[in-house]
């Protein structure tokens, strides 16, 4: 489902609209997205009707709250190295354990970067040494220590995207 | 499981005690998933709590309010989008200046995320992260150019790692399984 040709074309001035205008601020109120639809001109309806088929098309991951990873739980940056031939193989053994998001592969000897989340610190460990002992190969454990910037939105670069 | 109380406070709507904790796990749950789309979203996450809709409403505002929510919203799939190239540019900083470096660093508009983190020698001598995303690759790079040059920090060993492959790409899923 992931890395699919870009879609941007398909999306209308509403849907971009909608992503510029609310990656952040959602109104928590009884009806969101009726008060969405009067601030964007449009309908309640029509509003429902973009964020299901934006979810659909796999734009949006979700609509809703983005916590705070260090009081949400417990989570650290991880990465291993391991022999580019068997990465995706590798890469599906990390998937397939409890608590992983954003797994990457990247340009160096640590070829694959994820996340690991769980409850608590212990619960997090304990996830970890699973996953290493699975693995067979030593896991970098890189929590954080401090945030300077904790704001996961940014402005979509539709020009640019349409120059690319 | 929903107690016989929870269940009450949902069909009356009465808001009048506080939700349980576990009633908050539970919507914690919930909400990682996403919100339904549908007229009253709130509501239907209640009845799904054990909650009443005013005290969903009321347990987002305090979270949104204590940072445990930093941002409620479409959460967008950048890759999906185009936005191919994602860097992470990790730094080795002397202690005594990385706090001020990561700083200056966050307040470029291209630098989404900054974090420090601990190094492991001898295999990662690397103690500042931060992303740069960008539709193309020479774009990113130019970007990272630009921000060495303006704040100065030409003379600081830092790696681009650029992503050549996301296996995934979602949210942080941190209640206990089954507590939703």
């Amino acid at each position: 489902m992931h890395c699919q040709a870009p879609i941007h074309q398909a999306l209308d001035a509403l849907d971009r609209r909608l992503i510029d205008s609310y990656q952040r601020g959602l109104p928590v109120c009884n009806r969101p997205f009726h008060t969405v639809a009067e601030r964007l001109g449009t309908s309640e309806a029509e509003v429902i009707s973009r964020l299901e088929r934006l979810q659909e098309m796999g734009v949006l991951s979700r609509v809703g709250p983005v916590f705070d990873h260090a009081r949400a739980g417990a989570s650290l940056l991880a990465a291993v190295a391991v022999p580019e031939a068997e990465r995706d193989a590798f890469a599906e053994l990390i998937n397939a354990a409890p608590g992983v998001n954003h797994n990457y592969a990247r340009e160096h000897d640590f070829n694959l970067w994820f996340v690991m989340t769980a409850p608590d610190e212990p619960e997090l460990e304990a996830r970890l040494d699973a996953l290493e002992a699975r693995l067979g190969v030593p896991i970098l454990r890189l929590p954080m220590l401090e945030g300077y910037h904790i704001d996961l939105s940014f402005p979509i670069p539709w020009a640019e995207l349409e120059r690319a | 499981m929903k107690t016989t109380d929870d269940l009450e406070f949902a069909a009356t709507g009465a808001a009048r005690h506080a939700p349980s904790a576990e009633a908050e796990r539970r919507l914690r749950g919930l909400l990682e998933q996403g919100l339904p789309l549908v007229p009253r979203p709130w509501r239907t996450l209640a009845e799904q709590a054990g909650m009443a809709e005013d005290q969903v409403m009321a347990c987002v505002h305090r979270w949104q309010a204590d940072g445990m929510i930093k941002r409620l919203g479409l959460v967008v799939k950048h890759r999906r989008l185009g936005i191919q190239a994602n860097a992470m540019v990790v730094w080795n900083v002397p202690d005594e200046r990385v706090a001020e470096v990561g700083r200056r660093l966050a307040h470029e508009t291209a630098v989404t995320l900054c974090y420090r983190r601990p190094r492991r020698l001898p295999d990662w001598p690397y103690n500042l992260f931060c992303m740069i995303h960008g539709a193309r690759r020479e774009r990113v790079e130019a970007e990272l150019a630009a921000i060495v040059e303006r704040l100065g920090l030409g003379d600081l060993e830092h790696r681009v790692l650029f992503s050549t492959h996301a296996y995934r790409q979602c949210g942080g899923r941190y209640v206990r399984e089954g507590a939703a």
